[in-house]
């Protein structure tokens, strides 16, 4: 798929601004905060409902402004369809559709696959756990939007459970006996969602596995192996997980299992202490971990590995004409020669590459396609 | 801001579920156009409504006298109860013209972040009229989202040791909504297509 026209208004530093775009490979060249990211990262916020760069949506809205709109014509298959959405910081984000309201926000999704790479990735590496569980859901719901509603109502289940966990919890110190059929009720949901969520990431690991693995050959082909595991509670009760995706049942089953096993901690301490919200994506280099031991260049060509192999896979799923766009921001100038060549030549056969850099130099040969200046709050095209 | 009694309608109208700033403004200078005469049938509606209405004291649903008008039609078949969350999913089944049974409202789902457990729900109500060996069946039709799942669940298992048939409204309708907005037809065939849950 490719992105034939993008338009904002007040996201970030733009009041307004409408490009046209064509496949192939595509630079925003400007200086240093121009809004050359705030571009691409509304392209992505409308691809995942989410920014790559902040967790809120508070700063995408143009300072002063109540609201933020993204609209993006997106062609597929060579059909042509209208995403729209717009941001109200504290309330539900509102969408449409060819120009139509959807019931949710969330509806949109499907509608335009992006795979964004940015110096933020850097976190999926080195950051905590909830940035590598962040980046698998990302995959999850790319490859099957109804995911998204999944995963909203597991973290839903997560906010009941717990608020039920602390009073219960509270009423059992303070000698009053408490109603525990309602948290047997809890559990029951964490573990119908949570197996749903669970065998969605597992299945995403395994199948991103053979692609990241081989992106990190490429990328750094001096270097040991990149592997990828996927570290629940659960594997020691299956450990068959590290290799395939058992029964969403089995799945459940074993949730309810192990919520039950814990069940006096989490009274004692009034949080949620199993499921797939506290697993994490284990990535090491031969026998080290990558998160304490990598090195920073090694850091680096482990996250756009990942992010190449996120891409190679979403390709592999998605028939010609539908692959995800690809979005590289501000990534070049990070890079050593070999990780730039790597980087160039998938870009480069990309049905659509859109491309941020300060400086035209910043931009491989190869990508060398359409360019746009990015300044003082215009973007023009000039090649 | 507004001088005086305008500046407190348009707060007081703000503070209504579903008004945001702008429109209270709108329905605050909507009334001050507005005929006199509408404006005070308007007020004594709201009177009327606080000190007229009161809650059926069998179901629970509004009622104008002690029992609302379904629980006393000796038409509506008393073998079969079905439980909504709210008295506007009375009025949602009712226009499907699919139900002739009675109905229990519960005043609400569990939630806990709410501060909502079984024990602020109409439950101990409900299980008092299932003493009575009159009711067979019962539909749950509690909201398609997680707390009246929550809640659906947690009846299902209270109830069926007492030998009734429990059962659930057919999926179809739209997840995650209110039962209110399910459109007649879908919620209609949503009640046809009821199954058991154990
Ligand atoms: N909510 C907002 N309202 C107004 N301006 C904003 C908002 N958020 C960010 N900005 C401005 O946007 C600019 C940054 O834009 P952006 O990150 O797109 O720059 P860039 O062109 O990618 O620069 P670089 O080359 O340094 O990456 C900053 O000047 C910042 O002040
Ligand atoms: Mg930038
Ligand atoms: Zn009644």
């Amino acid at each position: 798929m490719y992105v034939r026209h993008l338009s904002v208004s007040d996201f970030r530093s733009w009041s307004a601004a409408d490009v046209t775009f064509e496949p192939g490979a595509s630079a925003l060249v400007g200086s240093n905060g121009q809004g050359k990211t705030n571009l691409v990262e509304a392209l992505g916020y409308l691809a995942t409902l989410a920014s790559h760069r902040v967790p809120t949506d508070a700063p995408l809205v143009r300072s002063g402004a109540e609201r933020a709109v993204v609209r993006a014509a997106v062609v597929a298959d060579s059909r042509e369809l209208r995403v729209e959405v717009e941001i109200t910081p504290g309330r539900a984000n509102r969408a449409k559709l060819n120009g139509a309201g959807v019931p949710r926000a969330r509806d949109i999704l499907g509608a335009l696959r992006v795979v964004l790479f940015a110096p933020e990735d850097l976190a999926i590496v080195r950051g905590d756990p909830s940035e590598r569980r962040r980046f698998l859901d990302e995959l999850v719901v790319a490859r099957s939007p109804r995911l998204a509603g999944v995963r909203a109502d597991y973290e839903r289940v997560l906010k009941q459970r717990a608020a039920l966990l602390k009073s219960a919890g509270a009423a059992r110190r303070s000698g009053g006996g408490s109603d525990l059929r309602t948290l047997d009720v809890w559990d029951g949901h964490l573990a119908e969602h949570g197996a749903q969520l669970l065998a969605a990431r597992l299945a995403a690991v395994q199948a991103l596995r053979p692609h990241a693995v081989a992106a990190y050959a490429q990328v750094a082909p001096a270097s040991v192996e990149l592997t990828l595991r996927y570290s629940s509670a659960l594997t020691a009760a299956l450990p068959e997980i590290a290799e395939s995706v058992p029964d969403v049942g089995v799945l459940e089953a074993a949730l309810l299992s192990e919520v039950a096993r814990v069940r006096a901690a989490e009274l004692e301490r009034g949080v949620n202490l199993v499921g797939p919200h506290r697993d994490d994506l284990d990535l090491g280099l031969g026998e080290l971990a990558v998160r304490g031991y990598a090195s920073h260049g090694e850091g680096w060509s482990v996250a756009l590995a990942l992010r190449l192999g996120s891409y190679e896979l979403l390709r592999a799923d998605y028939p010609r004409g539908a692959e995800p766009v690809l979005v590289l921001d501000d990534v070049f100038a990070e890079l050593d020669v070999n990780r730039r060549e790597q980087l160039a030549l998938v870009a480069s056969k990309a049905e659509q590459a859109l491309i941020t850099a300060a400086v035209a130099s910043d931009v491989p040969e190869q990508l060398q396609g359409a360019r746009y200046d990015v300044h003082e709050g215009a973007v023009r095209r000039v090649r | 801001m507004y001088e005086g009694a305008v500046q407190d309608l348009i707060d007081e109208l703000g503070r209504l579920p579903g008004v945001g700033p702008k429109s209270a403004q709108r329905i605050a200078f909507h009334l001050l156009a507005a005929e006199s005469v509408d404006v005070e049938r308007l007020a004594s509606t709201l009177v009327r409504v606080k000190n007229e209405v009161r809650f059926c004291t069998i179901c629970g649903n509004v009622a104008e006298a002690d029992q609302c008008r379904i629980c006393t039609d000796t038409r509506r078949d008393p073998s079969v109860i079905c439980v909504v969350e709210e008295p506007k999913d009375v009025v949602a089944v009712e226009r499907t013209r699919e139900f002739r049974g009675r109905y229990h409202v519960l005043g609400g789902a569990i939630s806990p972040i709410d501060g909502v457990g079984p024990d602020d729900l109409r439950i101990r109500e409900l299980l008092t009229r299932l003493r009575d060996g009159v009711v067979t069946e019962l539909i749950l039709a509690t909201d398609p989202n997680l707390e009246g799942e929550a809640t659906a669940t947690y009846l299902a298992r209270m109830i069926n040791p007492m030998g009734l048939t429990v059962t659930r409204l057919a999926s179809g309708l739209p997840v995650g909504g209110d039962l209110e907005y399910a459109d007649e037809v879908t919620l209609g065939r949503a009640f046809s297509g009821r199954r058991r849950v154990d």
